[in-house]
C-alpha cells in the first residue's frame, strides 16, 4: 500500500489568523481516512487547501508524486481530486441531469460522460426518477446523493467529503455511510471530514483528532473510537 | 417547474421554430400591404433592437448572475463604431463639418460594420473586464455605470472629434429604411425595413440560445447559482466570467448599431443611464433568466410606451364629456403605474425562468392529463 495524498506541515492563514499551525498527515490508497473536530478546528480549511480553493502559507501537499501547492482548483480537479463540499451545494438552477454534467467539467469524451451518468443512475436511482427536476427541489438526502454524484462525474482517484452528514435525518445519514463503504469497496479512495464523529470513525480505517489547527490525536479508527480522550470531547460518555 | 427542457430536438423546439419563422412572415406580409408609416413597424424595428439588448443583458444578469450596467455604454461605442466606418465618403465633409470631413475616409459594408460594432464593444468589455470583474454585486453594478458614464463622455470630447465628430451628430449612414428595393424612379418596390431588424435579431439571440445550452452555457449557470462549488468542479471563474462579459457586450454593441440605424442618427449624449434602466426594466418584467421573457417585454414596453398609450397625451372626448387628467406626458403616469402593477403581481416577471418551449410542453401534457382522465 501506498500514500497516495500527503500532507505535511500544511500552514494556512485567513487574515493573520492561523487557521491551520501546521498539519501532517497520510491518505493511503484505497482507504477511507477522517480527519474529525470541533467547529473552527480546521477540517474545511484542510480540504479547501488541498482542492487550491484557498492559499496555503507553508507546508507540503503531495498528491501521488506530484506537489499539488501551486495548482490552482481546475489542476486539481484534472489530477483527480473531486470534492463533495460542505452543505452538498448542488446548483440549485439546474437540473439533476446538468448538474452531473458539470461534475464531469473537465472530460471532453462525451459518450463516456452519458456512460458515466447512467453508472450514477445504476447506483442512486432515485436520481433518475428526477432527471429533470431542478437541483434545488430535491431532499436533502437526494441532494446530498447528487453532490456525490456530481463528484464521482470527474472520475477522481480521491474522493474529498466536507460533512456529508450535516443536516440530514439519521436514516439518512445512515445511508450516506453505507455509500460511502460502497465507494471504498469499489476501490476509491476516500478523506472524510465529519463532525458526526462517531459514525465516522466506525467505517475509517485512519483517523486524525483536529484541534484549532493542530492534530491532536491519530490512530485507526477503531482505536480512536476506544479512546477514552476521545469518547469524552466527541462522543458523549453514553456512546458504545 | 418539472419538466425542463431537453437537449433534444423535440416538438415543442419546432413549434416554437415555426411561430418565429410565422412572425417573421407575417411582418413581412403586413409591410407589403400596410402604410409605411404606421406605428406598428417602428415599434417592431425598436423592439427588436431593444430586445437583443435586453437577450445580451439577460446572458450576464440572468444566466451567468453577474449584475452589470454598462449596456448604454457598450450600445455607444456599437452604434459610433457603426456611424463612423459607414457614412459615404461624399458625405463626411458634412456630417465631420468642423473636423474638416474627418480621420476616417473609407467606408466597409453595414454587415461588416455591424460585426466591427460588435467586437469593439467585446474589446472595450475585455479591458474593462480585468479590473471590473473581480468586484461582486453592487459594486461591479456601479463601477460598469461609472463605465457607461465615462464612454459617454468621452465620446464628446473635442479632441476626439475627427474621430467621433465631438458632441455633433453622426448621420447619413444606411438606415433600416435603405434596406427597401427601389425601382428605378426611387418608388419602393419590396419593404424590408421591418424584416431586416427582426431577422438581425433572430439570427443572434439564437446565437445567445445556442450559447446558453452548451456546456459553457452550462458552466455559466453554475457560476450564478453557487461560485465556490463550481470552483470546485474545475470551472475557471474568471475567464467564464470575463468571456460571457465579452459575449454580452459584443451583441449589446450590435444592438447599438441596430439604434443607429433605427434613429438614422447617432448622438452620445442619447445613450444615458436611462436607456441602461429601459434594458434592465425589460429583463426585470419579462423574466430574470428567460430569452423569451425578454423577446416578449421588449415589444410590450416598447408598444406600451410609444404606442398604445399616446392617447393619454391628447384631450379625447367621450360625447360630451371631456375625460380629465389627459394632457401632455399623463402617458408617462400612466406606463409607470403599469409597470408597478407588473412588478407586483409577476413578482419573477412574465415568463420566469421558463422558455417558449417550456410553455408549449406544459400545455401538452396538461392535454394528455385532461385525455387522460376522460
Amino acid at each position: 500500500m501506498s500514500n497516495m495524498l500527503k500532507v505535511k506541515d500544511l500552514k494556512v492563514n485567513y487574515g493573520g489568523i492561523e487557521a491551520l499551525k501546521g498539519i501532517s498527515f497520510d491518505v493511503e490508497q484505497g482507504q477511507i481516512v477522517t480527519l474529525i473536530g470541533a467547529n473552527g478546528a480546521g477540517k474545511s480549511t484542510t480540504l479547501r487547501a488541498i482542492s487550491g480553493l484557498v492559499k496555503t502559507a507553508s507546508g507540503a501537499i503531495n498528491f501521488l508524486g506530484r506537489d499539488i501547492i501551486p495548482f490552482n482548483a481546475q489542476q486539481v480537479v484534472a489530477e483527480g481530486i473531486a470534492m463533495v463540499p460542505e452543505g452538498r451545494r448542488v446548483f440549485d438552477n439546474l437540473t439533476v441531469k446538468e448538474n452531473l454534467k458539470i461534475g464531469a467539467y473537465l472530460r471532453a469524451d462525451k459518450e463516456e460522460i452519458e456512460a458515466g451518468i447512467e453508472d450514477i443512475y445504476q447506483r442512486f436511482p432515485r436520481l433518475k426518477e428526477r432527471e429533470w427536476q431542478l437541483a434545488g427541489t430535491l431532499s436533502g438526502g437526494e441532494q446530498q446523493m447528487l453532490a456525490v454524484g456530481r463528484a464521482m462525474m470527474a472520475r477522481p482517484k480521491l474522493l474529498m467529503m466536507d460533512e456529508p452528514s450535516l443536516g440530514l435525518a439519521p436514516l439518512v445519514v445512515k445511508e450516506i455511510f453505507s455509500i460511502i463503504r460502497d465507494l471504498k469497496s469499489e476501490g476509491i479512495t476516500i478523506l472524510l471530514i465529519e463532525q458526526n464523529a462517531n459514525a465516522a470513525l466506525r467505517c475509517a480505517d485512519q483517523a486524525y483528532v483536529l484541534e484549532t489547527g493542530r492534530i491532536t490525536m491519530s490512530g485507526t479508527g477503531a482505536a480512536l473510537l476506544a479512546d477514552q480522550r476521545v469518547r469524552d470531547a466527541y462522543l458523549g460518555s453514553t456512546a458504545r | 417547474m418539472k419538466d425542463l427542457t431537453r437537449k433534444k430536438i423535440d416538438s415543442a423546439t419546432i413549434i416554437t421554430g415555426a411561430i418565429v419563422i410565422a412572425v417573421l412572415l407575417a411582418s413581412f406580409i403586413a409591410e407589403q400591404f400596410m402604410p409605411a408609416t404606421s406605428m406598428l413597424f417602428t415599434v417592431l424595428k425598436k423592439s427588436a433592437t431593444y430586445a437583443l439588448v435586453a437577450v445580451s443583458m439577460n446572458l450576464l444578469n440572468g444566466f451567468t448572475g453577474i449584475f452589470s450596467l454598462g449596456q448604454a455604454g457598450f450600445m455607444l461605442l456599437g452604434a459610433y463604431t457603426y456611424g463612423i466606418f459607414t457614412i459615404p465618403v461624399a458625405e463626411r465633409m458634412n456630417v465631420y463639418q468642423y473636423y474638416n470631413g474627418g480621420l476616417v475616409q473609407f467606408v466597409v459594408p453595414w454587415y461588416v460594420a455591424m460585426l466591427l460594432a460588435g467586437l469593439v464593444a467585446a474589446f472595450f468589455a475585455f479591458l474593462i473586464g480585468l479590473p471590473v470583474l473581480r468586484l461582486k454585486s453592487d459594486y461591479l453594478a456601479i463601477a460598469s455605470l461609472g463605465f457607461a458614464e465615462i464612454i459617454r463622455a468621452l465620446f464628446q470630447w473635442d479632441k476626439l472629434g475627427p474621430i467621433t465628430n465631438g458632441s455633433n451628430m453622426l448621420r447619413l449612414f444606411p438606415s433600416f429604411n435603405d434596406f427597401n428595393i427601389r425601382n428605378a424612379s426611387g418608388e419602393v418596390v419590396v419593404y424590408l425595413d421591418t424584416l431586416v431588424p427582426l431577422l438581425i435579431t433572430t439570427l443572434c439571440v439564437g446565437i445567445i440560445v445556442l450559447l446558453i445550452n452548451s456546456t459553457f452555457g452550462r458552466a455559466l449557470k453554475a457560476i450564478r447559482d453557487d461560485e465556490i462549488a463550481a470552483e470546485a468542479m474545475g470551472i475557471r471563474l474568471a475567464s467564464h466570467k470575463r468571456l460571457a462579459f465579452c459575449v454580452s457586450s459584443f451583441f449589446a454593441g450590435v444592438g447599438g448599431a441596430m439604434l443607429a440605424m433605427y434613429q438614422a442618427t447617432v448622438q452620445a449624449n442619447g445613450f444615458t443611464t436611462i436607456m441602461t434602466y429601459e434594458i434592465l426594466l425589460i429583463v426585470v418584467i419579462g423574466g430574470i433568466g428567460s430569452v423569451t421573457g425578454s423577446c416578449l417585454s421588449a415589444f410590450l414596453f416598447v408598444a406600451a410606451s410609444e404606442w398604445w398609450l399616446r392617447f393619454l397625451d391628447q384631450k379625447q372626448m367621450l360625447g360630451n364629456f371631456e375625460v380629465p387628467l389627459l394632457r401632455n406626458g399623463f402617458r408617462r403616469v400612466v406606463f409607470s403605474i403599469i409597470i408597478m402593477v407588473v412588478v407586483l403581481f409577476f413578482r419573477r416577471g412574465i415568463m420566469g425562468t421558463k422558455e417558449l418551449p417550456d410553455l408549449i410542453r406544459g400545455f401538452k401534457n396538461r392535454r394528455r392529463k385532461e385525455a387522460a382522465s376522460k
